[in-house]
């Protein structure tokens, strides 16, 4: 599944279109960000309600597909700057991070 | 080989999240624009990241040097920041000294030496309080 997808699926909105061919290879869900670089493989959707310009940082750096923001979580100006200039995905959904990681798993088995 | 030899140099400003990660993405834009590999240059970036994210925290920033040669990407990591009293307990993970509204960012996990460690085919750490900390870190081209 492609982010593009994923963004069209209900109950997502665009927060910032980057490579929207990126290949979501699975979801990882957590808010503290070395443990996201330490364990979130390459490719992953990662759920979050961690909305600033370091996790935007550690998306880049860690290979992340895109960033879901659960929970309508909030995600400030700087972060939205960053991601554009970085080409950063991020899609926002008022689901709880688990079930959209759920939904995400059920899309790519 | 001396011809292959690459070096970079870049300086880490203290206490300031908002360039926090900068140092770490340039040098992961000239890995890939040299065609290194992904995963070799996924390791660097990690490695590289946490780093720098200790730099500006815990010592008012610092400098990164990269060396890239025909076998491994070396990276020495300085600062002189107020130094690791206890290294094997920072090496632990989920050790962490960072204050709440550092962690309200999202840091202070604890698992960014361990992460450095874990991203790395060597890693070496010498500290000393009140004169700052060194690490000495290498990622195999050829494994």
């Amino acid at each position: 599944m492609k982010v593009k997808d994923l963004a069209l699926k209900d109950g997502f909105e665009v927060i910032n279109e980057g490579d929207f061919d990126r290949e979501i290879t699975g979801a990882y869900c957590c808010d503290l960000l070395s443990w996201v670089m330490g364990r979130a493989p390459a490719g992953s959707a990662w759920l979050t309600v961690m909305g600033n310009m370091n996790a935007v940082a550690v998306a880049v750096l860690a290979d992340i597909s895109v960033i879901i923001l659960a929970e309508s979580a909030a995600v400030d100006q700087p972060a939205i700057a960053k991601a554009m200039q970085q080409g950063v995905n991020i899609l926002k959904t008022s689901k709880p991070a688990f079930e959209s990681a759920l939904l995400i798993h059920e899309c790519l088995s | 080989m001396s011809a292959s030899v690459l070096q970079l140099h870049y300086d880490v400003p203290g206490d300031d999240f908002t360039r926090a990660g900068e140092a770490s993405s340039a040098i992961k834009n000239k890995l890939k624009q040299m065609g290194i590999a992904p995963d070799v240059i996924r390791n660097v970036a990690i490695a590289t990241y946490e780093g720098e994210i200790n730099m500006v925290i815990h010592a008012n920033g610092g400098t990164i040097d990269v060396t890239i040669d025909a076998d491994a990407i070396s990276l020495v990591l300085k600062d002189t920041g107020a130094g690791i009293p206890d290294v094997e307990l920072a090496m632990r993970e989920g050790y962490t000294t960072a204050k709440e509204e550092i962690r309200a960012l999202g840091f202070g996990a604890g698992m960014g030496l361990p992460n450095m460690k874990k991203y790395t085919d060597e890693f070496e750490l010498k500290s000393e309080v009140g004169q700052g900390t060194e690490v000495n870190m290498k990622v195999y081209l050829k494994k």
